[in-house]
């Protein structure tokens, strides 16, 4: 295998795994805490089963989740020396604060798992809150560093050197926001629809208790507003990259040439030797209107770029669309819920509700890994876009394949185990929380 | 400012040794100490073991923001034993989570257990061969040479694979005394001071050892000890503390503070002599100039910037940890 592609794979395999562990990390605690406030103002066993549960598997995903970090915080050296080397001064300020979240998140996050019998309750809940805000906060910090790459600023580029270095510029880069916002909700989202779906499926299953009951509810009512406001926000993301990253635009949107107006391609399939998408819906001047809040407006297309600066369009024209359909799904099934929580509640407990939401259980993480492949697919051919290109800042080690191969292997081996470790934690449920038993 | 950052840098350096280190230590410990003592171990560590660990992730940091080109250099020339680290930290932390969480009491409790420990020594190992191989001066910066003399020559070799011993027992022996502290009867803590006293004698013997290796690859380390007079002093001390710690290992009662605090000095003093020998260079070059803090080191405004965050840090994370520490760490009145 080419070193490049090894890599290339080996981030993108490092990352799509950590990511898993990153949203359960920033969404359950503060589903622990919503669960553990409720049982602390009404009193009902079924909310301090659900947290107490919870922290149980949350344990689990929290040291996978420690560990795969640390690794990728030496990836980005083994496999892009070149890449950190002029990066790290200039990103290293975001990094230097995730650090210091991951600590508080650490130290918290000891206190709330093995501080139950030893602390005042309240006490114990606040930790659940600070390890929630330090999740979500070191999130943000490392979505800044990725945003830096697409849109690099604060340092002046100079015979292949970076001076004038600002960090707090290159921080606040121009996609910082959008990303943010779009990764915290796509992590409660995809989190809390897998949360309901399990216990969706259990009630299925096992029949209803209190249990499960609750735990669906907590979870949808995250899962929910966080559905609604995903659309919105990835609309937000999409005018941003109209302007800082067109060429990733027209990859994702699948627009060989530029139009004026442009439709909105919806499904198909990319054919780079025709340069067009067959069997795709089109919605005259639609993208002009997304993109640029003007169904008349050009749009540019990949035309407008060298073969070489053009990223693959297949891939990124794929992941995109399935993002996008997920997106609407998940937000149908949030109305839904709304819906028939405020008007219908007998339907919550029918059983084709039911399936559809154990249906929905892993759509929100594919909707994760395929929006960060189009994130950095689409940034393709370039490491820090229109600086220094990927195949410049791959390690020259020969033979990186080895490690592929070995980190890919170990991720694969404890995928199995995780999941094997959950079904094993759900099989004891009734054994050791009560409100599962009532009705 | 740098000395400042230089600073921290070295204290987090300390702190993984000693926090790191007793967490890798004890699944060493477990592994030689005879009977078994997985209950112990489990509950001293689990509030904790994540918490120690991010000061590596912080060393990390500081380097590539503060140091990038010793970053990149290292993780260029010494990605196979790097990688290897992480091979073990991954296992390690895993093994250790599974173990303690899998409510199904079953046979794979033996795998986790098989995985824990080998994943706790062989970690220490490499990260004993990494320090090694920046210190050793056999990294080159001509890669047109053979994969062999650019790849595996500068950490494969007698010295680095003495500092990686060295490393695994020295983890072996914080772990040792520190889990005295935590033992839950009497025949326990006998069990784990005798452990910490042949740990002691290890490690002396693989200093000694480390010394020798070196000089067998041509780098002349008692030489450079003996030019530098702070390092004479604080190996010296570390020394002298040793029949101290023997002594409160004797004990009927023994005194878990003074045995800690004892290693923790000792330690730190072995750490600050080798600072001197070293400083102020961080990875010896063998055909080039050394990479050392100053000629490594990020522009002004990157190290202000990670200054702030540092400190900012570190005024929220000291108070975190002691309060951690108390809860779970002082027993009894
Ligand atoms: C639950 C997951 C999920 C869902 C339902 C959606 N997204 Fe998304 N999307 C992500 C999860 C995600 C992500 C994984 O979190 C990304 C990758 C990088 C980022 O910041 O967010 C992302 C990136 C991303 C980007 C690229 C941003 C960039 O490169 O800066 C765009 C344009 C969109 N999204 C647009 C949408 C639209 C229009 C959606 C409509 C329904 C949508 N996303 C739903
Ligand atoms: C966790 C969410 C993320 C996922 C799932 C993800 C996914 C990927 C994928 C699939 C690739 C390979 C792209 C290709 O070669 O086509 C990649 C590359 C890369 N990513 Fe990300 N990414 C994530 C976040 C980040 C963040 C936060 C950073 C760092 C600051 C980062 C840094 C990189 C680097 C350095 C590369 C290699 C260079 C390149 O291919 O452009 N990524 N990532
Ligand atoms: C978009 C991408 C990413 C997001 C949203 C993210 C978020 C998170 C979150 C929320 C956690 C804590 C939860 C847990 O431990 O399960 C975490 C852990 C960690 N992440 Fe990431 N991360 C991302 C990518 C990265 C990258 C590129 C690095 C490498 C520098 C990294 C390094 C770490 C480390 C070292 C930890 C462990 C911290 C600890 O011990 O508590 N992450 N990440």
């Amino acid at each position: 295998m080419d070193d490049l592609i090894a890599a290339r794979l080996q981030m993108g395999i490092s990352l799509g795994f950590h990511i898993i562990f990153a949203c359960i990390g920033m969404t359950m605690p503060v589903l622990m805490a919503f669960s553990e406030w409720r049982w602390l103002r009404t009193g009902k066993q079924a909310y301090l089963d659900n947290t107490k549960a919870w922290s149980k598997g949350v344990a689990i995903f929290f040291a996978v989740g420690a560990v795969s970090g640390t690794v990728l915080a030496f990836e980005l050296g083994l496999l892009w020396p070149q890449f950190m080397r002029h990066a790290g001064p200039i990103i290293g300020m975001p990094f230097s604060w995730e650090g210091t979240a991951f600590f508080i998140e650490a130290i918290a996050l000891g206190i709330f798992l093995y501080g139950w019998n030893r602390l005042n309750r309240w006490v114990h809940w606040a930790a659940g809150i600070v390890v929630g805000i330090s999740g979500i906060l070191s999130g943000i910090f490392v979505v800044a560093a990725n945003a830096w790459m697409n849109s690099p600023s604060g340092f002046t580029w100079a015979n292949g050197k970076a001076i004038n270095i600002d960090p707090v510029k290159a921080m606040f880069n121009d996609a910082w926001l959008s990303q943010s916002i779009h990764m915290v909700l796509a992590a409660f989202v995809s989190t809390a629809f897998a949360v309901a779906g399990v216990h969706a499926f259990l009630i299925i299953k096992k029949g209803a208790n209190k249990f499960h009951r609750h735990a669906v509810k907590t979870a949808l009512i995250f899962g929910s507003v966080a559905a609604i406001l995903q659309p919105l926000s990835g609309d937000f993301s999409a005018k941003d990259v109209a302007k800082r990253q067109p060429a990733k635009l027209a990859a994702l949107e699948g627009l060989y040439k530029t139009s004026k107006p442009a439709d909105l391609i919806i499904g198909g399939i990319p054919n780079d030797k025709e340069q067009k998408v067959n069997y795709a819906i089109r919605i005259p001047g639609g993208l002009s209107y997304l993109a640029k809040g003007d169904a008349s407006a050009e749009v540019t297309g990949l035309d407008k770029f060298a073969k070489e600066d053009r990223p693959p369009v297949i891939i990124t024209h794929i992941a995109f669309q399935l993002m996008v359909i997920i997106g609407f799904l998940l937000a149908l099934a949030a109305v839904l819920y709304i819906i028939f929580s405020l008007k219908w509640r007998q339907v919550l407990l029918k059983k084709w509700w039911l399936c559809f939401i154990a249906f929905t259980t892993p759509l929100g993480f594919i909707g994760v890994e395929a929006g960060w492949t189009v994130t950095e697919t689409g940034r393709q051919p370039w490491i820090i876009y229109g600086i220094m290109r990927t195949k410049d800042a791959v390690s020259t080690m020969p033979g990186l394949h080895y490690s592929f191969y070995a980190i890919t292997t170990v991720y694969i081996l404890l995928s199995f185990i995780i999941v094997w470790l959950m079904r094993r934690q759900i099989s004891t449920i009734k054994k050791y929380y009560p409100s599962a038993n009532n009705k | 400012m740098l000395s400042l950052i230089i600073i921290i840098l070295g204290t987090t350096f300390l702190l993984y040794t000693l926090l790191g280190g007793a967490d890798f230590g004890a699944g060493i410990v477990e592994t030689f100490a005879g009977k078994k003592e997985e209950g112990t171990i489990t509950t001293a560590m689990a509030p904790v073991w994540e918490a120690n660990h991010v000061w590596l992730i912080l060393a990390v940091v500081i380097l590539f923001t503060g140091f990038p080109q010793v970053y990149a250099l290292l993780s260029l020339v010494l990605h196979i034993p790097l990688m290897l680290v992480l091979l073990g930290i991954i296992f390690r932390g895993s093994a250790f989570i599974f173990r303690q969480y899998d409510v199904v009491q079953d046979n794979s409790h033996k795998y986790y257990t098989l995985l824990f420990r080998i994943s706790s020594f062989i970690t220490p190992v490499f990260l004993g061969m990494v320090l090694g191989a920046m210190v050793l001066g056999r990294i080159t910066l001509d890669h047109s040479k053979s994969f062999l003399e650019v790849f595996i020559f500068p950490w494969f070799n007698i010295f680095c694979i003495a500092m990686g011993i060295f490393s695994a027992s020295l983890f072996a022996y914080i772990s040792g005394i520190f889990l005295v502290g935590e033992a839950e009867n009497d025949v326990e803590r006998k069990m784990y001071a005798r452990f910490s006293k042949r740990a002691m004698l290890t490690t002396m013997l693989m200093g000694l050892l480390v010394f020798g290796a070196a000089y067998l690859n041509g780098h002349n380390l008692v030489k450079e000890f003996l030019q530098s007079v702070y390092s004479i002093v604080t190996v010296f001390l570390a020394t002298l503390l040793c029949p101290a710690i023997w002594h409160f290992l004797n004990k009927e009662k023994n005194k878990t503070l003074y045995l800690r605090v004892g290693v923790g000095m000792q330690v730190t003093l072995i750490l600050i002599g080798w600072f001197f020998i070293q400083f102020p260079v961080l990875i010896k070059i063998h055909d080039g100039e050394n990479l050392t803090f100053f000629n490594t080191q990020a522009p002004d405004a990157t190290l202000k910037q990670l200054l702030i965050a540092l400190i900012a840090g570190l005024i929220l994370i000291v108070p975190g940890f002691i309060y951690l520490f108390r809860i779970f760490k002082i027993r009894g009145s």
